[in-house]
């Protein structure tokens, strides 16, 4: 599986590693243009690739100090909204969600607010947020503290799953440096929420800072915003609140450099499963999928790719050919979401490797809606039925029944996820779940998963 | 004006009163939990449904206004 480690990234050659460092810090001016642009589109990585460094000092040296506003400078905050407005930055936590828009939302709120930086990371198969606190918690703590300030926040609160050890070290030792400095106008806490696979979903994120279990709120209208105690709540992903780091400072024709129109700028993707090198690597949005993919050097032919997670679609190698771009993936079926891509060579089976991620993600139910209670379970013993050759006649119309039984029908989108995730393997793998269907027997199924953390130390631990 | 019910998945229990009340809006599922497709409810059931929800023993199954109005 991907790991943390600084080895993951160590064999990444992002694309858009900067050159030479601007050595000025122009943002702030009044129209939001800025005078420095580097060579290349800033990359979220570019400072750890070029001195291995986490340090504060290494990351000064790199990017200059983060532009946040001077003393008593009012109009500070409608600057950057209107920056980070025209760069056109999206969530990278899996919703794609325009930041700006997001920002506003919270922004109109009365009273406290508190941004909380989601490092969660529950979903086993991406491992970004890990890779950017160890390498480079600066740029997410700089982004933090530009976003604390445009939103007026008292407080932040960096929130990494109690099994990333490593990653929380890491930010915690961040934050200790930059303590009494004038880079944290807003004071730091790193928490550590229970590591399961929704509670990093930002209400059920919301609910542990409350005092509560960690599990999703029932949330008819999302426009209102989520508080901690009487303070209202700015959930972003880490990936997203680093990007803002780099926007602030190089202005959004520098962060549009990269990427497409409809989704500009660079992206950090996990690959895993079938290749040589899993890992995480910073992609410019638009790139095909097939070169990202050939990037992390496919063991073999691919045949699909897990597209957006465990909750998200398999993509055919037929789609190898679409750029990565929320928009366009969408389009052919895919998901960007968290830019989690797991590779399926031929090797392998997909109707099995479903019915694992289908088990796995009936497992990490929070447990509060009967039709995710019951019907994940229910889902995934049909397909493991069906992968293992034992499918009763009637088995792939029940499966298709109970797909939509839980489609739509809890408190967060967990069963909405697992729903499409076993939608688009009944059609990626439609020749296969026939053949299986039909009790015939699957050469691959008895293999062990390909799957990145089916069986790892999360399960274990919570034993 | 128009009413909606919902179901809070959370709160809901799968006792099954709404679905004995009001077999016209309300399904359920192979668990029994109940289904509901989220469009308006017909006036002449507006009635029966609000008595759904009161009769809901977790207060999951609810009436209200629609918020968009068809037009």
């Amino acid at each position: 599986m991907p790991t943390a480690t600084t080895d993951a990234t160590a064999t990444t050659d992002a694309t858009a590693t900067t050159d030479s460092a601007p050595t000025t810090c122009t943002y702030g001016s009044a129209d939001g243009s800025r005078g420095v642009v580097p060579p290349h589109p800033p990359s979220l990585l570019a400072a750890w690739h070029a001195s291995r460094r986490t340090d504060l000092a290494a990351h000064l040296t790199h990017h200059g100090p983060p532009p946040l506003p001077g003393r008593g400078d009012a109009s500070w905050p409608q600057r950057f909204a209107g920056v980070l407005e025209a760069s056109g930055l999206t969530g990278r936590g899996g919703a794609s969600f325009p930041s700006a828009t997001k920002l506003g939302l919270v922004r109109s709120a009365r009273g406290r607010r508190t941004l909380v930086v989601n490092a969660m990371e529950g979903e086993p198969a991406s491992a970004k947020d890990k890779v950017l606190l160890s390498c480079v918690p600066h740029l997410v703590l700089d982004g933090a503290e530009l976003a604390a300030c445009a939103l007026g926040a008292t407080g932040i609160v960096v929130c990494v799953a109690d099994d990333h050890d490593d990653a929380a070290a890491a930010v915690k030792r961040a934050v200790a440096e930059r303590r009494g400095t004038v880079h944290a106008p807003v004071p730091v806490e790193v928490l550590r929420p229970p590591g399961r696979y929704v509670a990093g979903e930002e209400s059920a994120l919301v609910s542990w800072l409350n005092g509560g279990p960690g599990a999703p709120a029932w949330r008819p209208d999302k426009r209102n915003p989520l508080a901690i105690g009487r303070s209202a709540a700015l959930v972003h992903n880490a990936e997203t609140l680093a990007h803002m780091a780099l926007v602030a400072r190089y202005g959004p024709a520098s962060f549009r450099a990269a990427g497409s129109v409809d989704a500009p700028g660079t992206s950090l993707v996990t690959l895993s499963g079938g290749v040589e090198h899993p890992g995480v690597f910073e992609v410019s949005m638009g790139t095909t999928l097939g070169a990202i993919v050939n990037r992390a050097r496919p063991t073999g032919e691919v045949v699909a790719v897990l597209t957006g997670g465990f909750g998200g679609t398999w993509v055919p190698a037929g789609a190898l050919g679409i750029p990565y771009t929320p928009r366009s993936l969408g389009a052919a079926g895919g998901v960007v979401g968290a830019g989690v891509l797991v590779v399926l060579t031929r090797d392998a089976c997909g109707i099995a490797e479903t019915a694992r991620v289908a088990r796995y993600m009936a497992g990490e139910s929070a447990g509060q809606c009967g039709p995710c209670v019951f019907g994940l379970p229910a889902v995934a013993d049909d397909l493991e039925r069906l992968a293992t050759g034992s499918a009763d006649p009637s088995l792939v119309a029940r499966l298709q029944m109970r797909v939509a039984s839980v489609d739509g029908r809890g408190a967060c989108r967990h069963p909405d996820g697992v729903a499409r995730m076993v939608r688009s393997a009944l059609s990626v793998f439609a020749a296969d779940a026939a053949a299986h269907a039909e009790r015939r027997p699957c050469a691959f199924g008895g293999a062990p998963s390909v799957l990145p953390g089916i069986v790892g130390k999360r399960k274990a631990s919570r034993a | 004006m128009s009413a909606v019910v919902t179901v809070n998945p959370i709160a809901c229990e799968a006792y099954g009163y709404c679905a004995e009340l009001l077999p016209e809006l309300v399904t359920l599922d192979e668990w029994g939990y109940p289904v509901v497709d989220g469009g308006p409810v017909p006036p002449h059931l507006v009635e029966l449904a609000r008595r759904a929800a009161k009769e809901c023993p977790r207060r999951a199954f609810l009436v209200k206004r629609s918020v968009e109005r068809a037009r």
